[in-house]
């Protein structure tokens, strides 16, 4: 078999292959729930239910969908230049450590500390993506597996700030961080609902990521790096500059997730502070087609499902993993999709 | 100093050596294949959790270690061929579909055994593979503990090394597969089908990843837990590159890897280990696998088509 591009796709194929996608997902999913001897349709409306059936769920699908949109961002961002990031998790992580450690032990004044955090926290993030990336352009060490490591050093690294220096005296023992104090907390939107304004955050990002790649240079120029870098070259675009800047963004969105799950959510740094939020956030930039505006939608989805089947997982006999099968076989069969909509398959 | 001489004149050490080593031995095969073929596979670490769950869900429910390994290597099979359909006829990003065939797999893994044990707090034990007694040579003072006391598991995957090499340099076979991952335009030349061989790759590659997998469940931990692979996939995708691309050199990595990974272990009973916190040497295999890659990037030799997918017909 070959493929050959489609001069015209028709709307039957753009349309009804991403629906067939989301139906071969669904169809899985039944066939899991099946599996662990639950009726699927049941399962289906209790993750439903569980992600937006209550004013409380639907609250905490927003806030479990805010550090999965900067996640997704970050990804999207460095994805479009073919910068492969999967070292997001160390990223949140890198922002969540500055956001603490400048709330807890500098003592700055109310207006001031939330944005000098943020500020510090996205430095913490790029800086971590720097060292990749400049490896990549300087000595052509590939980045997937240097920022997959920096993972699991990162993890071991807060691992021991919690249990060493930065461990809380009044913590009963447990490993966690001293509580931020209150000025350094992110606000609520509305008083009396439990969402805090980390969401608000995360959309004027999605916007902002937006206007950098449809109305800048520089959101031109990654684009070109992204598809073809030789070109890019000889076009006269600093490939490496583009990189980097590319992974200066990136980090610093990624960072953006633990600043905002830590001063607007947790209070404190623990090191179960992300359940993986760096690796999902790649699901949620692949489901939008790497869009920073479809991140938003793709991430309250994940979010809704994630917490839909946490829910359902309670009431059903289904373990709560079904979600991330689920996902993972949503982002294969999009991918699949995705592709047929622009090629057809043709024998020889 | 005189710590550092006790552990490394220790039979236990280079016992333990072998037994880090044989997992990623086995799963650094299978990537090599894949990647000598032509088609980077990140789902290694998610077929490692998979080989792990279904080795050790086969002998907990009462079959052998043998048919443990063999279930094992055929869902990674499984695996692979999802991941080989993806990236080779239809030629999608493989960084993609290698991080979804990760989280495919290990989702897997974690709803399966979650099925098969509900709430389970403490992970039951399989009796695992015993060492294998070579008589003779495993009554050898000293010697017979530091290298004749593994399991046949682990016997296997030396002896999976040499076949790689074997085939990938010895027969027709091989020098097809090579020239799929350096010049697929002349293997299609000759007749040959650049897709076939390079699902072929992946699919066997990824068989050996999941044994890799089995082995820690199998022959290293004797029980499943979540996280124990813990990033050795991604460790192996950097021996891969250490060994450029050679199954022996990859061999003499991970030998080198596990060494460090044994002796940081030990260290931490040491007197260092009462200065130094425990994460700091747990750090070690990571950032090693950083510095090998860093150390090998100017002389990497990587297949010059890995990562380009092959559409026939196109230039």
């Amino acid at each position: 078999m070959r493929l050959e591009p489609i001069a015209a796709p028709s709307h039957a194929r753009t349309l009804g292959l991403p629906a067939l996608a989301i139906a071969a997902t669904v169809l899985v999913a039944a066939l899991l729930a099946a599996l662990a001897g639950a009726n699927p349709l049941q399962t289906f409306g209790l993750i439903v239910k569980g992600a937006v059936g209550s004013k409380f769920a639907t609250l905490e699908t927003l806030n479990r969908a805010t550090p999965l949109i900067f996640t997704g961002l970050a990804v999207a961002v460095a994805f479009r230049a073919k910068l492969w990031n999967i070292g997001a998790e160390a990223q949140l992580y890198a922002g969540a450590l500055v956001t603490v450690l400048i709330g807890t032990q500098m003592g700055l004044p109310g207006p001031l500390a939330l944005p000098i955090m943020a500020l510090a926290a996205v430095l913490a993030g790029a800086l971590t993506l720097l060292g990749p990336v400049l490896l990549k352009t300087r000595l052509g060490v590939d980045e997937v597996v240097t920022t997959l490591l920096l993972n699991f050093i990162m993890a071991l690294f807060i691992s021991y700030l919690l249990e060493g220096p930065l461990k809380d005296p009044m913590g009963m023992g447990w490993p966690k961080s001293p509580a931020l104090p209150r000025d350094a907390r992110l606000p609520r939107i509305v008083e009396g609902l439990r969402l805090h304004w980390g969401f608000a955050l995360a959309l004027i990002c999605a916007a902002g990521v937006w206007l950098i790649q449809t109305r800048t240079t520089l959101g031109y120029e990654i684009r070109a790096v992204g598809q073809n870098p030789q070109a890019a070259r000889f076009a006269g675009i600093p490939v490496g500059r583009v990189l980097v800047k590319t992974a200066l963004i990136s980090g610093g969105l990624a960072a953006l997730a633990g600043f905002s799950e830590v001063a607007g959510l947790k209070g404190n740094l623990t090191s179960d502070l992300s359940p993986g939020f760096g690796y999902t956030g790649i699901i949620v930039a692949m489901l939008a087609l790497l869009h920073p505006l479809g991140v938003v939608v793709s991430a309250l989805f994940v979010a809704g499902i994630f917490v839909g089947a946490d829910s359902m997982s309670r009431a059903a006999e289904v373990p709560t993993y079904i979600a991330d099968i689920l996902l993972a076989a949503a982002l294969l069969f999009m991918v699949l999709a995705i592709l047929l909509t622009r090629f057809r398959v043709v024998r020889g | 100093m005189s710590e550092l001489v006790d552990i490394l004149i220790s039979a236990s050490f280079w016992a333990a050596v072998l037994r880090i080593a044989a997992p990623l031995i086995f799963a650094t095969m299978g990537e090599l294949i894949c990647e000598r073929a032509g088609v980077l596979n990140l789902g290694i670490e998610g077929i490692m959790v998979f080989g792990a769950f279904a080795g050790w869900v086969t002998v907990y429910a009462g079959g052998g270690l043998w048919a443990g390994v063999a279930v094992a290597m055929l869902a990674g099979m499984g695996f692979g061929a999802v991941h080989a359909l993806l990236t080779v006829p239809f030629g999608l990003s493989q960084h993609v579909v290698g991080l979804g065939i990760t989280m495919l797999a290990t989702a897997s893994a974690y709803y399966a055994y979650r099925l098969a044990l509900p709430e389970v707090t403490n992970p039951p034990r399989i009796e695992p593979f015993q060492p294998l007694h070579i008589p003779g040579l495993s009554d050898l003072p000293w010697l017979g503990e530091a290298l004749f006391s593994q399991t046949a598991l682990s016997w296997a995957g030396f002896a999976c090394v040499a076949l790689t090499a074997l085939v990938l340099y010895r027969t027709p076979l091989g020098l097809a597969l090579r020239a799929a991952g350096e010049n697929p335009q002349a293997v299609e030349a000759q007749g040959l089908s650049v897709a076939a061989l390079r699902m072929g790759a992946v699919i066997v590659g990824s068989g050996l990843m999941a044994v890799g997998g089995a082995f820690l469940t199998m022959s290293a931990f004797s029980s499943f837990f979540f996280e124990m692979v813990n990033g050795r996939g991604w460790i192996c995708i950097a021996l891969v590159v250490f060994g450029a691309w050679k199954p022996g050199k990859a061999l003499l990595g991970a030998l080198l890897f596990a060494g460090f990974d044994a002796l940081q272990v030990r260290l931490q009973q040491t007197g260092l280990g009462q200065i130094v916190p425990y994460q700091v040497f747990l750090m070690i295999p990571y950032l090693l696998s950083i510095l090998a890659l860093i150390l090998m990037s100017r002389r990497a030799q990587v297949p010059a088509a890995l990562m380009t997918p092959f559409n026939r017909g196109e230039r």
